[in-house]
C-alpha cells in the first residue's frame, strides 16, 4: 500500500467509534487496535467469544471451467482435494519461491472459488493474478462490496446458531456456505480463523455490516481489536505476512511445507522449492521464548548465538496465556532445534532465550 | 481519576508530587489509558543522578515500548518494586500504588515550571 493512497474506513467505522475503540492505521486502513484492553480481549477469545472487524481483508471470486487447473498452477496447495463447500490455506508464490501472500481458497461450486487475502496484499495479488489470466477464467475483486468480521472462541458456534442458524447451518471446519440475508444481501460464512480457536469468518454486503455486528455482539460476541488478533495468532505460531512472510523467504523456510503440494505437476515457484529440498534450507522460521521474566519481544530485535548475530525477530510479543515473551525468527537450521540457547538484544541488553516448538500455546 | 492536588506534570506525561524531599514520579491517567495494558517496566538504578528530560525508565504495553523521562533533575532515591512485579498497578492506580520511582530534586525551580493537572490535560488534548 503506498503512502499516497487515502486511508480506507471500514463500513463498521462508526460502530467502532461508538464502542470506544482506539483506532490505528493498518495496511492502509484505519482499524480498531483495542476496545477495553488487549489482554482482556485475548483471554475472551480463548475462553468465550470475540468478534474482530476484518473488513480490510480482500475477497476475490474466480470462475470458469478451467479455473481449477489455473488456480492449482498459481497456488501451492492442491485444490483438487477440495470438495464443494471446503476450503484450504494456501500460498501465492513468485517465480523464485518467495511468498507474495498467504490466503484461504474456498470452493463454492464445481468451478467457482472464493479467496480471502491479506489487506496489505490485495492489490498486488490481484495484479499478479490478472497478469496471468487465461481465456475463460473470470477473476473479480469483491473487496469493495464486502465487510468482514471474524467471530472466534469456544462459544462462537453457539453465537452463530442464535444469530444466523435459521438461515444457514454453520459449515464444518474450513468449510464455506453462502446465503441471502432477509435484507437481500449475499452472506458468506467460513469456518476458519486466525486465533487457534473454533470460530468463523463472516462476509456480508458493506451496508449490512453494522446490522450483523450488532447481532453478533448482542448475542455475546465481545468486540476485539487488531492487538488481540496479533497476540492470538502469535501464540499459535501463525505467520503474519509482511512480518513472518515475505518474497525473500519460501514457505518451506516458513515451516509451511504442509500447505505445499510438491507432487503437483507445476506451480509458480515450484522449481525454487525443489532446489531448496535438494540443497537444504537457508533458514527456518523458529519459535523462541525468553527463559526468564523480561520485556515483551518485538519484531527486529537481534538474536545472538554464542555471541554471534544469527537473525532478527520477525514477530514478537508477550503471550497473555503464558505470561512470557514469545517470538519468531528466521534462524540457521542448525539453531532451530527446540531447546537451543540464544540471546535476544533488547535496548542494548542481552536477555537469555531458547528455541521452542510451535505452537506456543496449546489448548488445555 | 483525578490526580492529587500537589501533582505536577511534564508534557511527556510523567507526574511528580511537590512539597516532598523525595518526590514520587509516575505516569498520568491519560498516559496509562493511551498505552493500554502495561506488561513490563524497566526501572532505574537507585543512586543514579539524572537530568530533567533524561530517559530513566521504560514502560512496555502489549503494543509498544515507551520511554519515561525524569520530570526534574536530581537523584533517584527509590524505585517501586511492586509496580515492576505487578505492572497492572500502573493502569489501575497510576497516582497511587503505580508510582515508579522517587527523585530528590536538585533544582526546585524545575518543579515550578511543570504543569498542573488542568494545564496538562488541556495540552494533552
Amino acid at each position: 500500500m503506498d503512502d499516497i493512497s487515502p486511508i480506507s474506513l471500514s463500513p463498521l467505522h462508526e460502530t467502532h467509534l461508538r464502542a470506544g475503540a482506539r483506532m490505528v492505521p493498518f495496511a492502509g486502513w484505519n482499524m480498531p487496535v483495542q476496545y477495553k484492553g488487549i489482554t482482556e480481549e485475548h483471554l475472551t477469545v480463548r475462553r468465550a467469544c470475540g468478534i474482530f472487524d476484518i473488513s480490510h481483508m480482500g475477497q476475490f471470486r474466480v470462475g470458469g471451467p478451467a479455473s481449477l487447473d489455473w488456480l492449482n498452477s498459481l497456488l501451492t496447495n492442491n485444490n483438487t482435494r477440495l470438495g464443494i463447500g471446503q476450503g484450504q490455506y494456501t500460498l501465492l508464490l513468485n517465480e523464485s519461491g518467495g511468498v507474495i501472500d498467504d490466503l484461504i481458497l474456498y470452493r463454492t461450486r464445481a468451478s467457482s472459488w472464493f479467496l480471502v487475502v491479506n489487506a496489505s496484499k490485495t492489490a498486488e495479488d490481484l495484479a499478479w493474478m490478472q497478469a496471468r489470466l487465461l481465456p475463460g477464467i473470470t477473476l473479480t475483486d469483491e473487496s469493495p462490496h464486502y465487510a468482514g468480521m471474524a467471530i472466534q472462541g469456544p462459544a462462537s458456534a453457539a453465537v452463530y446458531q442464535q444469530v444466523a442458524g435459521a438461515h444457514m447451518e454453520l459449515p464444518d471446519r474450513n468449510g464455506i456456505a453462502e446465503f441471502i440475508s432477509l435484507r437481500g444481501g449475499t452472506c458468506v460464512v467460513c469456518r476458519t480463523g486466525y486465533t487457534g480457536e473454533d470460530g468463523f469468518e463472516f462476509f456480508c454486503e458493506a451496508e449490512e455490516a453494522p446490522y450483523w455486528w450488532d447481532e453478533f455482539t448482542g448475542h455475546g460476541a465481545v468486540p476485539c481489536g487488531l492487538g488481540a488478533r496479533d497476540t492470538l495468532r502469535l501464540e499459535m505460531g501463525y505467520p503474519l505476512n509482511g512480518n513472518d512472510l515475505s518474497t525473500d523467504r519460501t514457505p518451506l523456510e516458513a515451516g509451511l511445507g504442509f500447505f505445499v503440494d510438491m507432487a503437483k505437476p507445476a506451480f509458480t515457484g515450484r522449481e525454487a522449492l525443489a532446489a531448496q529440498k535438494v540443497h537444504g534450507l537457508p533458514s527456518k522460521l523458529t519459535g523462541l521464548r525468553l527463559t526468564g521474566k523480561g520485556p515483551p519481544l518485538r519484531a527486529h530485535y537481534q538474536v545472538f548465538a554464542n555471541n554471534q548475530p544469527v537473525g532478527e525477530l520477525s514477530s514478537g510479543g508477550i503471550s497473555p496465556s503464558l505470561g512470557i515473551g514469545i517470538a519468531m525468527a528466521y534462524l540457521p537450521p542448525a539453531l532451530a532445534t527446540p531447546g537451543t540457547a540464544l540471546e535476544i538484544d533488547i535496548r542494548g541488553k542481552r536477555h537469555p532465550a531458547e528455541t521452542i516448538k510451535k505452537p506456543f500455546y496449546k489448548k488445555p | 481519576m483525578p490526580a492529587p492536588s500537589n501533582a505536577r506534570f511534564a508534557t511527556s506525561h510523567e507526574w511528580i508530587l511537590t512539597g516532598e524531599s523525595e518526590s514520587p514520579v509516575g505516569i498520568s491517567e491519560h498516559a496509562q489509558a493511551e498505552l493500554g495494558d502495561v506488561v513490563y517496566i524497566e526501572l532505574p538504578e537507585t543512586g543514579r543522578i539524572v537530568k530533567a528530560g533524561e530517559s530513566v525508565a521504560v514502560i512496555e504495553s502489549v503494543k509498544a515500548a515507551s520511554d519515561i523521562y525524569a520530570p526534574v533533575s536530581g537523584e533517584i532515591t527509590e524505585v517501586n518494586p511492586a509496580a515492576a512485579a505487578e505492572t497492572s498497578l500502573v493502569n489501575t492506580d497510576p497516582y497511587g500504588a503505580g508510582w515508579l520511582f522517587k527523585i530528590k530534586p536538585s533544582n526546585p525551580a524545575e518543579i515550578d515550571a511543570l504543569l498542573d493537572e488542568a494545564a496538562y490535560l488541556a495540552q494533552a488534548g
